[in-house]
């Protein structure tokens, strides 16, 4: 039984993250981190600090930056029945890793007629605000949900952050965890112990009658947020996170989809080909021969991330949006309807230089 | 320490069962039993016998799509091969793998891959990771001249001398990417002088002597193996079968045939034939072709994989 002060713990989500790698390092000599970085003085966010003291610097090591053979030494590690955690702090160089993962971590075992596992970790950080631009604000997940063999988890909460990391790397396939970098101060209820939140099953954050929300790393928080602005004019949304993207839990999805018939996607990544549109797609084909569900997809504005602020805010949704786009689907018609608010505090407080 | 005779017979019985085996897969191909793209390793066999014969069992090879000749000479299983191509269950990956992605774990054969140079990161991460458990194992890595144009060799070779990691790795050099030679591609044929860039040893074998690459293995896995960090061999040889597929391709002309002629009359197989034993020679080659007319009818009487195997394996869990 958990005492009272446990159950009151309370951390950020990278002190989850660090807590998830740390207890696994413990517990499995095969794990270990490597990376451009991991072992800097500021140790990924805090997600890496000091590992390399705790546990040898051959189990939390800084790499050159060939992202495309690191991607193939984590492989081969994994064949030789290694567990590497391999760190991104943009997501988008995992663009240069593209051949390893695709063409060999999400094929080996196929191929292979399970005679080998490539369990590995690649953490990539979703990088946003102070004009982080095109090249250091994507996240990539339809890229990684296209392909048959890997996994890829987005979670949101602190308590979601460690216990998919455990699950995460505890799983014998290759898994692409997201972290999104507006998350990393976040505080949580986490549990002091080690556990596996389990891949596939979507959380219901909020219940709701009206609309159904599904909302995908950062704009879960945003989605809540909307939720708030909706129920102030009596709308009741229910919001859920899929907390893994693959595989999806798509049976809760079209449970309350079902019962709201009403369906918004709210996507931190564009929306053409992608997790929208799988989302949307699965329930429109689960649902079409009985009342149709009323549907809406949101996401980035389908141009390259701006640099420059004005326009940064115009490229992802935000709570406001949201709830605008939620009130016109539930009164099927454009309600020129926009709640007031302040642009999200993790957002407005965050400084650079990077 | 193998007697030369000894080790002559072994380099000899390696090197004519994978020559019987690729003229044998060549042979049964217009038959459309072989479902499969096929990168024959015909006139390049010496190049993995010298390599593998120098190996210990626990050692590990990764290699390429042209892979037959690496997968038999590190103990791959013949029989698993052949039905492996002809697409059945009892391949060594149940006929969802082919003759490009050949394996066999248990000889410490790792699957090959079709994407040129892929598998040379995997076999430096494998030997970082037999190092950091402080095995003495030696993981070899061969790899074409194409390989050496892309990006990740570079990548690889550095990470690898960076690190001290115990891996060989082997350019076989046949100077051609598919029809494309190497003087199309590089300003200089300069391979070894490439990995010396990286501070690793370099080693050129020029005309094809599996002796000779055979005893550079020895010397260059003794050196990993007491730590000394990775070894670069480049052995020179010769494509004689076109690019992908069971016949020659001289009549388009792309390169020269006195250049393929100069390679055939250096035929490792004769050449080492010609040192042994007439009847112990003749025993190897009764015993071989016996093997290779199991294997086919091995493959031939094997089902195909039940339909429900379609989603098997998918994820590692």
């Amino acid at each position: 039984m958990s005492s009272a002060a446990e159950s009151n713990r309370e951390i950020t989500y990278a002190e989850a993250l660090y807590e998830a790698v740390s207890r696994e390092m413990e517990r499995d000599p095969a794990v270990f981190v490597f990376g451009l970085g991991v072992d800097d003085p500021k140790g990924m966010y805090g997600t890496t600090l000091d590992l390399h003291r705790r546990f040898g610097a051959d189990r939390n090591f800084d790499t050159p930056l060939s992202e495309d053979a690191m991607t193939g030494v984590a492989i081969g590690a994994a064949l030789a029945g290694m567990r590497p955690i391999h760190v991104h702090q943009r997501m988008d160089f995992l663009l240069l890793c593209m051949n390893q993962l695709v063409n060999v971590a999400a094929k080996s075992s196929y191929m292979f007629s399970g005679q080998v596992r490539v369990p590995m970790v690649v953490r990539g950080i979703v990088g946003r605000s102070w004009g982080q631009g095109a090249q250091h604000s994507q996240s990539l997940q339809s890229y990684f949900m296209h392909v048959p063999g890997l996994k890829v988890a987005a979670p949101v909460t602190p308590h979601d952050a460690k216990g998919c990391m455990i699950a995460a790397i505890r799983d014998d396939s290759p898994v692409i965890f997201i972290e999104h970098r507006m998350l990393y101060k976040n505080r949580g209820y986490v549990p002091e112990d080690s556990y596996e939140v389990k891949f596939g099953q979507a959380r219901i954050l909020a219940k709701g009658d009206d609309v159904t929300l599904v909302a995908v790393s950062h704009m879960v928080v945003e989605a809540v947020r909307a939720r708030a602005h909706l129920a102030a004019i009596g709308i009741e949304a229910e919001v859920i996170d899929p907390v893994t993207l693959a595989p999806l839990d798509i049976d809760t999805i079209v449970a309350s989809a079902r019962r709201t018939g009403r369906l918004l996607v709210v996507d931190n990544d564009w929306t053409n080909c992608g997790a929208s549109a799988e989302i949307v797609t699965q329930v429109i084909e689960r649902t079409q021969d009985e009342t149709p569900v009323k549907v809406a997809r949101m996401g980035f504005a389908p141009v390259p991330c701006p640099t420059t602020k004005p326009l940064e805010n115009l490229f992802y949704p935000n709570a406001r949006t949201i709830a605008a786009r939620a009130l016109d689907l539930v009164k099927g018609s454009p309600q020129g309807w926009m709640p007031d608010g302040a642009e999200a505090r993790e957002i407005a407080e965050f400084k650079g230089p990077f | 320490m193998t007697s030369a005779p000894d080790l002559r017979a072994r380099l000899y019985t390696s090197l004519y069962r994978i020559r019987r085996t690729e003229e044998e897969i060549a042979r049964a191909y217009p038959t459309d039993k072989v479902k499969s793209p096929v990168h024959l390793s015909l006139g390049q066999e010496s190049v993995a016998v010298g390599v593998c014969e120098a190996l210990r069992p626990t050692d590990i090879v990764f290699a390429t799509y042209r892979g037959h000749a690496a997968y038999l000479a590190k103990g791959g299983d013949l029989k698993a091969m052949i039905a492996e191509l002809y697409g059945k269950e009892d391949g060594c990956a149940r006929g969802k793998a082919g003759s490009m992605h050949l394996v066999d774990i248990a000889a410490g054969m790792m699957g090959t891959s079709a994407i040129v140079g892929t598998t040379i990161p995997q076999a430096v991460g494998y030997a970082l990771a037999e190092k950091m458990r402080g095995r003495d194992t030696v993981v070899v890595c061969f790899f074409g001249d194409g390989a050496m144009d892309e990006g990740v060799f570079h990548e690889s070779l550095n990470f690898a001398a960076l690190k001290k990691l115990p891996v060989l790795f082997v350019c076989e050099n046949n100077g051609y990417a598919i029809f494309t030679p190497v003087s199309a591609r590089v300003p200089a044929e300069n391979f070894c002088e490439r990995a010396r860039a990286y501070r690793i040893p370099a080693r050129r074998v020029e005309d094809g002597d599996v002796e000779e690459l055979h005893q550079a293995t020895v010397e260059a896995a003794e050196q990993i193996r007491s730590g000394g960090g990775p070894r670069f061999l480049e052995v020179m040889t010769s494509r004689w079968a076109e690019h992908v597929g069971p016949g020659e391709d001289d009549h388009l002309n792309y390169r020269s045939r006195a250049e393929l002629e100069s390679w055939k009359a250096k035929d490792a197989v004769p050449r080492l034939a010609a040192k042994l034993d007439p009847a112990l020679r003749a025993r190897i080659e009764r015993a071989i072709e016996a093997e290779i007319a199991d294997a086919f009818a091995f493959a031939e009487a094997s089902p195909f994989p039940a339909d429900r195997e379609l989603f098997d394996h998918v994820f590692g869990g």
